[in-house]
């Protein structure tokens, strides 16, 4: 195993699309519940804990082969907001382009036979993590990363928020990404001898009702 | 309905069936103690139950079990007499609430309790399974509220699965309070709100024409999940304007 593959996936350059996604940012920054710094934490201290769990547990789950199709009803059963099952499954179509040009394998290209129109964003992830050589601890921590540097990102354009502002918050959630990460990969293990009924499902209900709301606007800065 | 040591484990258990009249029997209405159930006048084909509490809790340490089956071609509904209050007990430990719903083919099944109140020191965790089959309907409204008025919530968890015709289509948790994990109260969770609730609908029909997707003012959504079924999710400052806006998205999906 490489582990300098799990920079490469989860940079935030790799160009499968995620720039274009606050994560619910957006609809947050516009609703006035995510005015600064503090408040971007509080957002995604808890988006960490509720979605950015579901997602690492399916990561995880993938990235020890699970059955793709089993674990991509089980995401959409976790997301109520047709908004966002929309947007997991065009980020998934979008990670598996750059995936499949990136480290060629026949699970990706089996994947995305199964699934023409995208499976789930975080089943994907873990197949591309195997793909690339990595294991389901690097998928989960690729994917709890991810639920919350999309949405720092995006406020400093929504807020023009300092920079180092939006990274202090990812610092200090660091120690709550370990201990996301770890619950997630226990989850993926289960579900590997129990079922898919195993993974964790989180909600945050802002983020669905904020979703629906955001995807209602004529304009807007980002998908999601 | 048994006291052990360890606090109240209390079963109650409704099975509705087809009378062949076109009305519902209810051949098992087996509850006690805190579960009490009394049948009440039901309208055309439809049996009603009250869910009537008859001691306070669940306190720390209780386990209550409420079970209904609607058979097929049955009409349940079922409601309570007031709000159910989770409160701190003398036992030490979580109190846990479980609801197990079966909606057979042609059966429907309305389950409308009145709100779950989470008390200051309370810990409690509700479980609730709902298998609807294929030509099954269902509505099913579950409210939390956290704190009594001016009062810091306890520890509520709360998850809820519904399958339809064997296929999950909703899986979904709720933590918050004091030991929950973080962000629960803010801007990703429940933004300050101190009531939550949401309305599970399934009918057959959906399955060719979904519900569109639509927005009832900042703290409310529906939504058409995968599968016959939709979901009404809102967040509002107190219990009574969150039973406005399930109320009216349940007028809005019109009449079952």
């Amino acid at each position: 195993m490489s582990r300098a593959a799990l920079l490469v996936l989860a940079d935030g350059r790799f160009p499968a699309g995620g720039h274009a996604h606050s994560g619910g940012a957006e609809a947050a920054v516009k609703a006035g519940r995510i005015t600064g710094a503090a408040s971007l934490e509080d957002f995604c201290r808890g988006r960490l804990h509720t979605a950015g769990l579901v997602a690492a547990s399916l990561a995880a789950a993938a990235a020890l082969g699970v059955d793709a199709v089993a674990l991509d009803g089980a995401a959409d059963a976790r997301t109520p907001s047709p908004a966002l099952r929309t947007a997991g499954r065009k980020l998934g179509r979008q990670l598996m382009r750059a995936a499949r040009a990136t480290w060629p394998s026949a699970e990706l290209d089996d994947l995305a036979r199964r699934f023409p129109k995208g499976a789930h964003q975080p089943v994907v992830l873990g197949v591309a993590a195997r793909a690339a050589g990595l294991g389901a601890v690097e998928a989960a921590y690729c994917a709890a990363y991810e639920s919350v540097s999309g949405p720092a990102s995006a406020t400093v354009r929504l807020l023009s928020l300092d920079p180092f502002d939006a990274t202090a918050v990812l610092a200090r959630l660091a120690p709550e990404m370990d201990r996301v990460a770890d619950r997630a990969v226990e989850a993926g293990r289960r579900v590997v001898d129990d079922g898919v009924d195993e993974l964790p499902a989180g909600s945050g209900p802002l983020l669905e009702i904020g979703a629906e709301v955001h995807a209602a606007w004529a304009v807007r800065l980002f998908a999601s | 309905m048994t006291t052990a040591t360890g606090g109240v484990r209390a079963l109650a258990w409704i099975v509705a069936r087809d009378d062949g009249r076109g009305g519902t029997s209810l051949p098992v209405l087996d509850g006690g103690g805190p579960l009490a159930l009394r049948r009440t006048r039901g309208s055309g084909a439809e049996a009603r139950v009250v869910l009537v509490g008859a001691m306070s809790g669940p306190l720390g340490g209780d386990h209550f079990t409420v079970e209904a089956d609607v058979e097929a071609g049955a009409r349940l509904h079922v409601g309570s007499a007031a709000a159910t209050i989770a409160l701190p007990g003398q036992n030490k430990g979580d109190a846990r609430y479980e609801v197990r719903l079966s909606v057979a083919d042609g059966g429907e099944l309305r389950w409308l309790p009145e709100q779950l109140i989470s008390a200051r020191g309370s810990d409690l965790h509700v479980t609730t399974r709902v298998d609807v089959g294929a030509s099954g309907r269902l509505v099913l409204r579950e409210e939390q509220v956290l704190g009594r008025v001016g009062e810091e919530p306890g520890r509520l968890s709360s998850r809820i699965r519904v399958s339809v015709a064997g296929r999950l289509v909703l899986d979904q948790e709720l933590a918050c309070g004091p030991g929950a994990p973080g962000g629960w109260d803010g801007p990703a969770g429940l933004g300050g709100c101190r009531a939550v609730g949401q309305l599970v609908v399934v009918r057959p029909e959906f399955a060719d024409a979904p519900v569109a997707a639509r927005v009832l003012g900042d703290g409310a959504a529906v939504m058409p999940l995968a599968g016959p079924a939709a979901l009404v999710s809102a967040v509002a400052a107190d219990a009574l304007r969150l039973r406005g806006l399930l109320d009216e998205a349940l007028e809005s999906l019109g009449s079952v």
